[in-house]
């Protein structure tokens, strides 16, 4: 057969040459689809926040992504240089919205650390019990949330439900249920309102059942593991070159725990608690290993009701607060991962530059390489089972 | 003789068929919306929402979801196909209606009582995809698209496994007509004991579960929600759609649960009938039976659709050529193989 005589069909450019039948020609035209550019955000559910995916799809198959950032970007390392050291942790409360408290604890020890004092020991306690809430309050979220992602809707409303319990704690004792703006530089505003240790002991009951029936209905679910086991493997090495820290890095079968291997802080020395870790570093580790740790959490929390010093709450402080010059470098284990500050004091009233190191935004910059080769639905799973929150990815 | 043998010009009897059709969907729809996914949901899943509106159990709720749709702007996006955009909805609508053309309520109280009725319900209801389709393209966003084109995907996969689970209720029933199925479980026997007469979900409980199953698949329910999968696309292909458009694709999709519960509780659980209840009485009982036995079906399907996470397209087809099939292609055998030897 000629080539050359039959007339190609308008539109396609391919060479005749390099098919033996016209028909092949004619297959390979229509299969060869071109790539899809697919924007997931800036609104989007799986995104939680305003996180752009400009993803590029063969198909399904996702051939490259590309994170945006920066929609978010509010400029708290900037505006810290303009505020006092008091009114720093109104605005370090906004970074990761669902567990504020933990926030605060870095910054106020890197400032109590330049100024040489430390809060007394319930002082410590307490702020201790509240961060293990506010983790307690962010996994539960991130269960629920999970579920959601994968196509479940059950189990968010649980999450949601027994999350609002711990919420009540929070506001209980601080104030607020979202930016509880608790810690001063040397201690809390308030002691433990009365009835709030009981209450507590309830409330942690409340949340190992919870994990049980969140281990029953999703992680005993075929189709969850379906849906995640082997999906978006973070191999250990590489999220440590990426800077993935937290129950992330940890699902990866690296045993890091900052409450335990770095600098003592709090009251985690005084603290009996497991570092869990899982081998696989799959989606579905990163659900195991978050469930273990809000069981772990609430344990916790039980023994720090248990040990409760007794004693004042606030360390001396001067009325007005000027730190003296100096470097401090302060990093904790947050809900989502390794955040760190480092404050520069010039001696003012006001901290002169500070660096916030916040877990999500190294989180999420394993991202493209995560999500290359995976279908449309596994960029969902994989985005939920890193667990960001956009304020602490754009601060 | 009976109540019902009255002469009625066959205009007239067209009309009254007509008004029962397009009455029993959006009735159907709202039932199955009201009881299971305001209420039954909102107990399984401790919502607090839906059980507030209106006082007592949160009656209101879904009055003040339609007076909401109703308020809501007509969007249509500009660079949609106004045309085929705002035929989908009706596409997927008058699907649902079709199937209803041929489920019998009583012994008499069929719109048209089809030597294949069997084949026609499932036919017709595959209908809805192209509407489907139509409105993933038509809505030009490829959130809408993506999951347009899993609609169509998951539907010739599951059309199978759908068709065979059946196959094994006509093999036993010998005949494709959906009344001839009913009295065949209304007047059979169980080894010789007629006392509850011969549900075929005994006989055929594997095809049961594969019909629901199947039927899943079909109405893009969890755990086969991929076209609408909202943590993934949005709403796949009703993402564009607002106001009372929305509404219709609501209405298509618990009117189809409806149908197919109504489909299985005929195939399956005897349809109308009580076993010795005949002729007026039955005529009188037969559309409440059908009802209890509808709901109980749609309470399964709902059950399911609450409790379990989403597939992804590949591990869905997979299940429905791997799994699905093989095991309906066995139960036909067995079926037949029994049905010869008896």
């Amino acid at each position: 057969m000629s080539t050359t005589e039959q007339p190609m069909t308008p539109g396609f450019e391919v060479d005749p040459a390099a098919f033996r039948h016209l028909a092949d020609a004619q297959v390979n035209v229509e299969l060869d689809t071109g790539d899809m550019i697919l924007n997931m955000g800036p609104q989007h559910p799986a995104t939680h926040g305003t996180l752009r995916l400009v993803v590029r799809l063969d198909g399904e198959r996702v051939i490259a992504a590309d994170p945006v950032i920066g929609y978010m970007h509010r400029g708290y390392e900037k505006l810290t240089e303009f505020r006092t050291y008091p009114q720093v942790t109104t605005l370090i409360n906004r970074i990761d919205w669902l567990s504020s408290f933990a926030n605060e604890v870095p910054f106020v020890h890197a400032a109590e650390q330049l100024m040489e004092i430390e809060a007394p020991p319930r002082a410590q306690y307490i702020r201790t019990a509240l961060t293990e809430l506010s983790r307690i309050a962010t996994f539960l979220l991130f269960l629920g949330e999970m579920g959601l992602q994968v196509g479940a809707l059950t189990p968010a409303f649980y999450g949601f439900r027994d999350r609002e319990h711990v919420l009540n704690l929070i506001e209980a004792a601080t104030g607020g249920r979202f930016h509880p703006n608790f810690n001063r530089i040397g201690g809390l505003k308030d002691d433990l309102p009365w009835g709030w240790i009981a209450e507590t002991r309830n409330t942690m009951k409340i949340v190992l059942d919870a994990c049980d029936v969140f281990e029953d209905l999703v992680v005993g679910n075929e189709i969850f593991q379906a849906r995640t086991r082997s999906i978006g493997i973070i191999p250990g090495e590489l999220g440590a070159s990426y800077g993935v820290s937290g129950s992330n890095l940890r699902a990866s079968g690296v045993d890091w725990d900052l409450r335990r291997d770095g600098a003592p802080y709090l009251a985690y020395p005084d603290l009996d608690f497991q570092v869990f870790t899982h081998p696989d570093g799959d989606s579905f580790s990163r659900y195991w290993v978050r469930l273990q740790e809000t069981r772990e959490s609430a344990r916790m929390v039980l023994q720090l009701l248990d040990g409760m010093p007794a004693g004042p709450i606030m360390a001396k402080v001067p009325r007005i607060i000027k730190v003296p010059e100096g470097e401090a470098w302060v990093e904790t284990e947050n809900p989502l991962g390794q955040m760190g500050y480092y404050v520069v004091s010039k001696g003012a009233t006001g901290p002169f530059r500070v660096k916030i190191r916040s877990a999500s935004f190294s989180n999420v910059s394993i991202l493209p390489w995560m999500l290359r080769g995976v279908y449309v639905p596994d960029v969902v799973t994989i985005l939920a089972s890193l667990y960001f929150i956009l304020g602490d990815i754009d601060r | 003789m009976n109540a019902l043998a009255v002469e009625i010009p066959w205009g007239v009897l067209l009309a009254i068929k007509a008004v029962v059709i397009l009455a029993v969907v959006p009735l159907g729809a709202l039932v199955l919306g009201y009881t299971f996914l305001l209420k039954m949901m909102s107990h399984m899943q401790s919502r607090l929402g839906p059980m507030d509106p209106g006082g007592f159990h949160g009656w209101f709720q879904l009055i003040g979801d339609g007076i909401k749709f109703l308020q809501k702007e007509d969007i249509v996006p500009d660079e949609a196909d106004r045309r085929v955009f705002a035929l989908a909805p009706t596409v997927v609508v008058i699907s649902t209606f079709l199937i209803f053309v041929v489920i019998p309520a009583g012994p008499r109280l069929q719109v048209a009582n089809l030597d294949v009725g069997v084949f026609y319900a499932l036919a017709v209801s595959s209908l809805s995809v192209i509407g489907v389709l139509m409105a993933g393209w038509a809505s030009a966003n490829k959130f809408a698209l993506i999951g347009a084109l899993r609609a169509a995907a998951q539907l010739i996969a599951y059309e199978l496994p759908l068709l065979l689970a059946v196959v094994g209720v006509v093999i036993q029933a010998g005949t494709m007509s959906l009344q001839g199925i009913v009295s065949a479980q209304q007047d059979g026997a169980i080894f010789g004991w007629s006392g509850i007469g011969n549900p075929f979900i005994l006989t055929q409980f594997v095809g049961f579960l594969l019909f629901l199953i199947a039927a899943q698949a079909e109405l893009t329910q969890t755990p086969f929600d991929m076209p609408v999968a909202e943590s993934e696309l949005v709403a796949g292909y009703m993402v564009e759609y607002t106001g009372f458009r929305f509404l219709f694709f609501f209405i298509g999709e618990f009117g189809t649960a409806t149908a197919f519960a109504a489909l299985a509780a005929t195939l399956f659980l005897g349809g109308w009938s009580i076993p010795g209840v005949h002729g007026t009485a039955a005529d009188l009982l037969g559309p409440l039976v059908l009802v209890l036995k509808l709901m109980a079906v749609a309470f399964l399907m709902f059950w399911v659709r609450f409790t379990y996470p989403r597939l992804r397209e590949d591990q869905l087809q997979a299940l429905a050529w791997k799994v699905l099939i093989p095991i309906a292609l066995v139960n036909v055998i067995i079926t037949a193989i029994i049905k010869v030897a008896i």
